[in-house]
């Protein structure tokens, strides 16, 4: 119902408008989304940009699952490696991702896997130079602490009794961290994961907007509002909502087929 | 002195405090003394907050006390091991976990191989009439069949003495009777040594060898009564009125 309704309500304002720099027709947009793969001026195609911006999200999302996921359980576990940590993380966490551009540039420059394996021309330097240091610096921000919390509370509330109950069936402290602290925290990691995942999509326009980004859908999107090309915006932003959607819909699916336990136990 | 062979499990003046949150301590149990014999049945009736719970934590050696000890077989108690079961008054299974794998967790953790420890968790699955569960996972089944699946848990690990806490404490009273008739048909096949705590006086009446009537603030042994009726036991007879109003009598001092 709501989409039908809200394409109603832009074919009658782009109508009514009738400039496409503001708004342009529904048919132009979807002309554009329905073929993915053709070529837009001077930027490469829709379906190409959407990959490049995948690659670079799901490198520095495992980035940040592999660095949250062990620290978050550790922190859950430990109180003294918790109380190490959670001040100096404390103080990061409300820095927005974006907030910290400036800075990652000022690190990172425009370098990028390219440059740090040393290849310098051919096409699989085309492919590493569009990884740079600074997007995935930003992507991984986005990424871990939706993951950190996640994990450390996932851990911190397994249920006493699930590890008292192995404890009296014989189990040590590496089959109760195995086999009973890490699965009963699962579903909150899983959680996190998939929240870590939508954030850092949201990061990319912001990292794809980093200097020396000659690719990716963020960039798309920014430099068909140069050219004042509204109708590549929309694509893009609709390619954007898609993919996110779908991803957190492959985690949910995850979520519901493996932990749908977790609604009727604690 | 305390390791008579026909006492499987010797409480000696056990006493257990606890810190409040306001930093006061306080007793919760006091100076508790209880011989089990082998192969016996024992309910421990009291009010809420008395103890019980405590008392069966230490026995199962998940906590420690402050004083006293418990001895099983003549060894103090200090830490959990198979020998010493004990069914959880809360919900307690592994939701991650199906029936059977619930069931053979304890086998698992002992190291023992896969086929062995599917074919004896299936033999007490059996046991409790819970066969055809078990693929099922905890949260498809209702509370009365969680519990039956707690005790074969406990039993899978072929423990000497099993100690349950309430374990039909929030179960409808239909399903309740029905637990308590199989628990003493599981009793009477396994022979273990069984301590079970429970509100209900009847349910000890109905179950018990032996029943221990505590009292609270502080959690001290009131009296201890032997049970001598045939079983299985028919609540109509007049001594089983008797007998249950008598305990409910003492449990009000
Ligand atoms: N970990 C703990 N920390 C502080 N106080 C505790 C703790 N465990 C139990 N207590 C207190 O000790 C007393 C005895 O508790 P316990 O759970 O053994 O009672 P119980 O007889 O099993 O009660 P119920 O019949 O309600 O289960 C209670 O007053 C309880 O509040
Ligand atoms: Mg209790």
């Amino acid at each position: 119902m709501a989409p039908a309704l809200l394409a109603v309500i832009w074919i009658a304002l782009a109508r009514e408008i009738g400039n496409e720099v503001i708004l342009p027709g529904i048919e132009q947009v979807s002309r554009i989304v329905l073929h993915p793969t053709e070529d837009l001026i001077s930027m490469g195609s829709l379906a190409g940009n959407v990959l490049v911006s995948l690659v670079r999200v799901i490198m520095g999302y495992t980035l940040a699952a592999l660095v949250a996921i062990p620290l978050g359980v550790a922190m859950g576990y430990y109180g003294v490696i918790f109380k190490f940590f959670n001040g100096f993380l404390n103080l990061f966490r409300p820095i927005p991702p974006l907030a910290w551009v400036p800075l990652v540039m000022a690190w990172f420059g425009i370098s990028s896997l390219a440059t740090a394996s040393g290849i310098e021309t051919g096409q699989i330097y085309i492919y590493l130079d569009n990884i740079k240091f600074a997007m995935l610096f930003i992507i991984f921000i986005g990424a871990f602490y939706p993951i950190l919390t996640s994990t450390i509370h996932g851990v911190r509330n397994v249920n006493k009794t699930f590890i008292d109950s192995a404890r009296v069936l014989g189990a040590n402290e590496r089959q109760i961290f195995r086999k009973v602290l890490l699965p009963a925290a699962m579903p909150s990691i899983i959680t996190g994961m998939r929240i870590g995942l939508g954030i850092a999509w949201m990061c990319l326009v912001s990292a794809e907007m980093l200097p020396g980004s000659l690719s990716g859908i963020g960039y798309m999107i920014t430099h068909a509002f140069t050219l004042a090309s509204t109708d590549i915006v929309i694509a893009g932003m609709i390619s954007i909502g898609a993919v996110g959607a779908l991803m957190d819909a492959g985690f949910r699916h995850i979520e519901h087929k493996y932990f749908s336990w977790r609604r009727q136990a604690n | 002195m305390n390791s008579h062979p026909e006492q499987i499990i010797a409480i000696n003046r056990l006493s257990k405090e606890f810190t409040t949150g306001a930093g006061n301590t306080f007793l919760a149990v006091d100076s508790v003394s209880l011989q089990i014999p082998r192969n016996s049945f024992t309910c421990i009736v009291g009010p809420s907050g008395c103890g019980k719970s405590t008392i069966l934590r230490i026995a199962a050696g998940l906590e420690k006390s402050s004083s006293g000890t418990v001895q099983y077989n003549g060894n103090q108690v200090s830490k959990p091991c198979a020998e010493i079961g004990l069914v959880f008054q809360e919900y307690s299974l592994f939701p991650w976990l199906s029936v059977l794998d619930n069931v053979a967790s304890g086998p698992e953790f002992a190291g023992v191989d896969k086929d062995k420890r599917y074919k004896d968790a299936e033999h007490y699955i059996r046991m409790v009439n819970m066969i055809d569960f078990k693929d099922a996972y905890p949260h498809e089944l209702s509370g009365g069949m969680r519990q039956r699946v707690a005790i074969a848990r406990a039993l899978a690990n072929e423990p000497d003495v099993l100690l349950m806490d309430e374990p039909f404490g929030a179960l409808d009273a239909h399903t309740r009777i029905l637990l308590q008739k199989e628990l003493l048909k599981v009793w009477e096949m396994t022979r273990k040594t069984i301590v079970l705590v429970t509100h209900s006086v009847d349910e000890a009446v109905y179950l018990a060898d032996r029943i221990v009537i505590m009292s609270s603030r502080p959690g001290r042994i009131h009296k201890v009564l032997d049970v001598d009726m045939d079983r299985p036991r028919s609540r109509a007879i007049p001594e089983f009125g008797k007998l249950t109003d008598h305990i409910l009598k003492e449990l009000e001092h």
